[in-house]
């Protein structure tokens, strides 16, 4: 039998740009996969015949560029042009739409000259705020227990970024930087379009209304990531989602990593402190010296490695990382494309957002710190067969769309839930877009439990752990094991629940295979 | 505000709720607790001289501390030791739960056998230390000076294994000293004698059952008694029916202190801090540090704290070390600073006295390394003795030397001796 050096748990593109990277550096690396299929929450799904789209990420905006460096996934067919960029367009049932294009509103039309030049201000100063932030992204956070000199130098660097700023900037950065975004946004703009869309940005993905505590993080967040060298651009890939794995995927092949699907890992078996291989649920046995998971980090210990071989307060931490999410993910196959109102053929192939306000976004929060869905739902909408008509028939339409808010532990159930929470997103479709409901051959809502059960993701949460101030950075996924080793000598974590987080980034991937050839595992 | 003010039958369910759960914690109108044997200690009490045991009014002393003293090491002492922590941990999972959060082995303790263990966090730093009770294969009581139900609770996590607190429904007596064992023959125990030290087993008493350890913490001939609440005071008049003319005398504290300290033996809180009471950061222990590192068992299943103290031990992380002192003179060097060459401070004495059975001015204290460890000479402890309203500082030799202090014969003896 062929020995491994690395044994990667979950080929989600995280655990294969963690696995690519590692056999580029000289290991020999298999890629356990549980699925049928690679890609984790990243692939193309048919989901009714003859037509597929992106399973849960839809939308590319954070593909690290070191990753694309390292894996030399253009090389592979994975290039984004200006062109390519996609708008944000901030839909009204009532009039034209207002769109923000380029990489994240270069220019604004739909809007009057007066809020054109406060987004200006308001854009610049968001990419200065976030820019401080991004190189964290690609680093370690920093080991408060002994911090190296290259560490050191990075934290030292960061001071400098904030230095270069000036006085009042660097204030208003750290007096902005854990506030909430509509606060921000009531004192910079005027028209509640944009800033309804900019407030669904800042809280998508995560358990916060725009008027939560330190939801302009997840602002900078979005727009700490880039794609094609520009900050806060989105691409919708050719194929979907599936083709970017695709990508990376042939770039582990060629670098030798050998990937196994539908084997699903049972233990990881730990020997004095030491993870040591993996039981297959067959009963096989693989060994190797390093072990890394790039699932779910709960999973990875309570499930995987067992309480019996951690200690009591690491238990503790990895149970407390809040893992619910709010987001579900639609699916509808239409016979022909919907028509959203007031928007022109550019804005269908954008990103079409439904949050006509802060507002909005907020009300449609509330519900769900009590455990019922928005009855107002807000969402993010493509269409993403416009543009590739391979992922439908002829003539037919994909729709695919983020909709929030869909709390986890929906009190009701989601059996009871999910039909009602369908026809609630449906109203809104329709308002948006009349007669669209007439279009659908076939709807698919996937809630947090169907994404828990389809994509192993612990509460059906996409980041794999609530991406807040206190689950961030050092605190990722839990505080004083935030540098992708563990407990466990021989053992790391590389998937969206470590720091950065989540997002196809492969950023935690590549910085857990850096922190492995660095630390000789 | 008529409206306002109108009770609805909820409000009702509600304000009843409230005032039960209110009667429910009621624990604030008394300051003290009683132990099960507090009418037995109040009729004894005759200084008056408590202290706050755990939330529990405990005597320092009942009559006189020199003659309780002595009744450990000369008759039979009786000591209550209700408001001890006690955990009752049962269930198939039970052993392999507590090999996890102790330190010991313990698949290595039988069923019917006692050991003394201590258990630490994450860190490797100490929660605790108190002595583990196998009651049968799947039965354990933990005891322990400090409360750490939520530690055990989610320690419990993965494992088939109830976790129970029973510090108030279970009453405890340490019954201490040469004569102890007679006391318990005399009291009717049959097969008592058959104990050897660190052995337990269950006797009948007032219809119910008392179960008996030969265990204690005074370095001498003891036993230690558990028994249900409700069977508390009938025991207590046994015992101290039937130790009447074997000099049996109930004690404090204060008495039991002196005998552990000259067996050698540490008290939580006293001679270290516990990591959870620790706000210093340099005030948290590992078990190398306070004279556990014995119970440190690379070989055994994966426990709490394994990596840290490995790791502590590899990286030479261990910064204090807890000696044993013998001091020259006789004045007691409680919280004494100790000295290099009289003038480098290096640690501190935690508890000191005249050793009546030693004969020896005997100390426990704490030293940063390599002090107490490869530096053990010229060491100096300064004294401040309170002579007529004016201190004398005495700076006094202090020599390391082995715990305990003193070793009795009897402690072990098989069968037990009977005086």
């Amino acid at each position: 039998m062929t020995s491994f050096d690395a044994i990667v748990i979950g080929a989600g593109h995280n655990g294969l740009v963690a696995a690519a990277t590692l056999a580029k550096a000289g290991r020999k690396v298999l890629v356990l996969e549980a699925g049928s299929e690679v890609g984790g929450a990243a692939r193309t799904e048919e989901f009714a015949p003859g037509f597929r789209a992106s399973s849960i990420a839809h939308l590319l905006n954070r593909l690290h560029p070191d990753v694309v460096k390292t894996l030399e996934l253009e090389k592979h067919g994975l290039q984004f042009a200006r062109a390519d960029f996609l708008p944000s367009v901030a839909l009204s049932k009532d009039g034209p739409a207002l769109m923000l294009h380029g990489a994240y509103g270069e220019v604004l039309t739909g809007a009057n000259s007066s809020e054109q030049s406060a987004w200006k201000d308001l854009r610049a100063q968001l990419l200065r705020y976030a820019g401080i932030l991004k190189p964290f992204l690609s680093r370690r956070p920093p080991d408060l227990a002994g911090m190296s000199l290259m560490e050191t130098a990075g934290l030292g660097q960061t001071a400098l970024a904030l230095k270069k700023l000036g006085k009042e900037d660097m204030r208003d950065f750290l007096r902005v930087l854990l506030t909430n975004v509509a606060d921000l946004l009531d004192e910079q703009l005027e028209d509640i379009r944009l800033k309804g869309l900019l407030a669904f940005d800042a809280t998508l993905g995560s358990h916060l209304g725009p008027r939560s505590p330190t939801s302009l993080l997840g602002l900078y967040y979005r727009l700490a990531g880039e794609t094609g060298g520009a900050a806060g651009a989105q691409v919708l890939p050719q194929g979907g989602m599936g083709a970017v794995v695709a990508a990376i995927r042939a770039a582990a092949e060629k670098a030798g990593v050998t990937i196994r699907t539908s084997i699903a890992v049972a233990r990881i078996i730990v020997e004095k402190g030491r993870a040591v291989g993996v039981t297959l649920d067959t009963g096989e046995e693989l060994r190797a010296r390093t072990v890394v998971s790039a699932i779910n980090p709960a999973t990875t210990f309570l499930d995987l490695v067992g309480p019996r071989e951690i200690d009591t307060g690491f238990v503790r931490k990895v149970r407390n990382i809040r893992m619910k999410g709010d987001a579900a993910k639609l699916h509808l196959a239409l016979d022909r494309p919907p028509q959203f109102t007031g928007a022109d053929a550019a804005a269908h192939k954008g990103r079409l957002v439904i949050a006509p306000s802060p507002d909005h976004v907020e009300r449609a929060f509330n519900p769900c710190k009590y455990g019922e869905f928005s009855p107002e739902p807000v969402m993010e909408i493509t269409l993403p067969s416009l543009a590739d008509p391979s992922l439908a028939p002829d003539g037919a339409c994909v729709l695919s769309a983020v909709v929030q808010y869909a709390p986890y532990a929906l009190k009701e159930g989601w059996v009871a839930g999910k039909p009602k929470f369908l026809e609630a997103i449906m109203a809104r479709l329709e308002a948006y877009a009349p007669g669209i409901g007439k279009s659908i051959v076939h709807a698919e809502l996937l809630t947090p439990a169907d994404i828990e059960a389809r994509y192993r993701m612990p509460g059906g949460h996409w980041h794999h752990g609530e991406s807040q101030a206190d689950q961030m950075l050092i605190s990722r996924p839990v505080s004083g094991w935030s540098g992708y080793d563990t407990p466990l000598e021989g053992l790391f974590l590389a998937g969206a629940g470590s720091h950065p987080g989540g997002g196809v980034s492969g950023a935690p991937g590549l910085n857990a295979a850096r922190r492995i050839i660095a630390m000789r595992g | 505000m008529a409206q306002a003010t109108r009770k609805r039958p909820v409000a009702k369910t509600e304000d009843a709720a409230v005032s039960a759960r209110i009667a429910a914690q009621s624990h604030f109108r008394i300051l003290r607790l009683g132990t099960p044997f507090q009418p037995r200690l109040d009729a004894l009490a005759k200084t008056q001289d408590w202290y706050n045991w755990a939330g529990y009014r405990a005597p320092h002393s009942l009559r006189d501390e020199e003659l309780e003293y002595f009744a450990i090491r000369s008759q039979a002492a009786l000591f209550d030791i209700s408001p001890m922590t006690k955990y009752r941990i049962e269930g198939p999972d039970a052993e392999a739960f507590l090999d996890r959060v102790t330190l010991r082995d313990v698949t290595k303790l039988r069923p019917g056998r006692v050991h003394y263990t201590a258990w630490c966090d994450d860190e490797g730093f100490v929660l605790d230390d108190g002595t583990l009770f196998r009651l049968s294969p799947t039965r354990f009581r933990l005891c322990s000076q400090e409360r750490h139900l939520p530690w055990l609770l989610d320690s419990a996590i993965g494992f088939d294994v109830v976790v129970k607190e029973e510090t108030e429904a279970v009453a405890g007596l340490a019954l201490q000293g040469p004569t102890s064992f007679a006391v318990l023959r005399d009291a009717g125990f049959a097969g008592v004698e058959k104990l050897k030290i660190f052995d337990l087993a269950d006797f009948p008493h007032d219809g119910g059952t008392v179960t008996i350890s030969r265990t204690g913490f005074t370095g001498d001939l003891g036993y230690e008694l558990f028994v249900p609440a409700d069977k508390a005071l009938s025991l207590w008049d046994r015992l101290m029916t039937a130790g009447e003319l074997r000099g049996i005398r109930a004690i404090g504290y204060t008495a039991l202190n002196r005998a552990r300290l000259e067996a050698g033996l540490i008290v939580a809180n006293g001679d270290f801090t516990t990591a959870e009471h620790a706000i210093r950061a340099d005030r948290l222990r590992r078990p190398d540090e306070i004279g556990l590192g014995f119970m440190i068992d690379p070989e055994k299943a994966h426990f709490n704290g394994r990596r840290a103290i490995l790791e502590a031990r590899a990286r030479r992380k261990l910064r204090h070390v807890l000696v044993g002192l013998e001091v020259e003179g006789n004045i007691p060097a409680e919280h004494a600073i100790v000295y290099h060459k009289k003038h480098q401070e290096v640690g501190l004495v935690s508890a000191a006295m005249w050793s009546p059975m030693a004969k020896r001015n005997i100390a426990i204290a704490s030293l940063a390394r390599p002090y107490g460890d490869t530096v053990v000479e010229d060491l100096w402890v300064e004294i401040y003795a309170m002579r007529e309203l004016q201190y004398q500082k005495l700076m006094k030799r202090a020599k390391v030397v082995a715990r305990p202090f003193i070793k009795l014969d009897r402690r072990i003896a098989n069968p037990p001796a009977d005086f």
